[in-house]
């Protein structure tokens, strides 16, 4: 099914505010979605015939942010985090990715997480790609079962692919630089 | 040709204690099985038939800390794996070893700017005899390692004393007493 067709059912389920006003056209197009409303979005396309998004094939995280002033002024997007999905349905062969994007932090309070429902109820393969991406990119995602860091030791200080990450000098007394 | 040859007569062997004992631990080093990234890739070709590590006497490779002698730190030590390294390490019985394997163990490698969770160098975190650079290093350069090793053993004092250092030598042999 082509990605036109496939917002055109989700903007008649859902509506502008929640699946944005059209897919985004370039290569791989996407369709954004708000967040508080990706878990409806997400259960529709997985359970309807039409679509049958049965697969998350991945999900990750993405940090735009440009930390050098120099460059940021030529770096033409809003500071933000992106979740993207990328669906494929077993059954009826085809895929899509959708977008959520969220301020990089809470409240533009720095240090506090910004928050997306985990998709983890609709796809269970969800469950560590959330970890993942919580764990690197410091994402929160509410609902989540058990989201601890997955990669990075417990008590690891930071999120390390947020643009602004600052390497620690020493982990434990092993000097790290 | 290997050290050994040509040094006995037949039959009859004379030789001191100390030797003996140290003849018998460098000809059965036993290594860890233990891999951290890509170099435990290359540890393996240097276990397998082609390079043979066998040939030295350490192809023996043990499933548990508390059976080795040596430790090949073969591939890229995290900052959440170096705990365990030095728990692994602390589980050997003496005397032990430790080769670091590769440029991550020997410095960091290609991690060492960028890399934020990779320890710079296992010397950190266990104390190394031997290291073997290279990004992986050929199973030559890992057999060369063990030899080095070898010569380590070959020079500890078992009767009382200091046990000597080895210095290196072109030919492959340690200086001292050979
Ligand atoms: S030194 Fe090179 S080959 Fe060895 S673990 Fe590091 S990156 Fe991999």
């Amino acid at each position: 099914m082509d990605i036109n067709e496939i917002h055109a059912i989700l903007l008649e389920e859902f509506g502008e505010a929640a699946v944005g006003a059209a897919p985004h056209d370039c290569i791989d197009p996407w369709i954004q979605v708000a967040a508080e409303s990706i878990v409806d979005v997400a259960t529709f396309v997985r359970d309807d015939e039409r679509m049958r998004f049965d697969h998350l094939n991945d999900l990750c995280g993405c940090d735009y942010f440009e930390p050098d002033e120099k460059k940021a002024k030529k770096f033409d997007h809003e500071p933000h985090v992106e979740v993207v999905y990328h669906l494929s349905s077993m059954s009826l062969i085809h895929r899509m990715k959708l977008k959520v994007s969220v301020p990089r932090w809470k409240d533009n309070a720095e240090g506090s997480l910004p928050e997306v429902p985990s998709v983890s109820s609709v796809w269970a393969i969800a469950d560590w790609h959330e970890r993942e991406c919580y764990d690197l990119v410091g994402i929160h995602f509410t609902g989540h079962p058990n989201l601890r860091r997955i990669l990075c030791p417990e008590d690891w200080e930071g999120h390390a692919l947020r643009k602004d990450y600052e390497m620690p000098l020493d982990y434990h007394g092993i000097r790290n630089r | 040709m290997t050290w050994i040859e040509g040094r006995f007569e037949e039959n009859v062997i004379t030789t001191t204690m100390e030797d003996a004992m140290n003849w018998g631990q460098q000809s059965s080093i036993w290594p860890m099985t233990f891999g951290l990234a890509c170099c435990a890739i290359e540890m393996m070709a240097t276990g397998a038939s082609k390079y043979d590590i066998d040939r030295f006497g350490a192809g023996a490779f043990r499933a548990t800390p508390r059976q080795a002698d040596l430790m090949i730190v073969a591939g890229t030590v995290t900052c959440k794996m170096a705990s365990r390294v030095r728990r692994l390490y602390e589980q050997m019985p003496d005397p032990k070893y430790v080769i670091a394997m590769g440029a991550c163990t020997v410095g960091g490698g290609p991690y060492f700017k960028y890399g934020y969770h990779v320890v710079k160098g296992v010397d950190l975190v266990v104390p190394v005899d031997v290291y073997v650079p290279g990004c992986p290093p050929r199973p030559e350069a890992l057999l060369e390692g063990l030899m080095r090793i070898q010569d380590k053993i070959k020079q500890r004092k078992v009767t009382r004393g200091e046990s000597q250092l080895p210095v290196p030598h072109h030919s492959g042999y340690s200086a001292l007493n050979v």
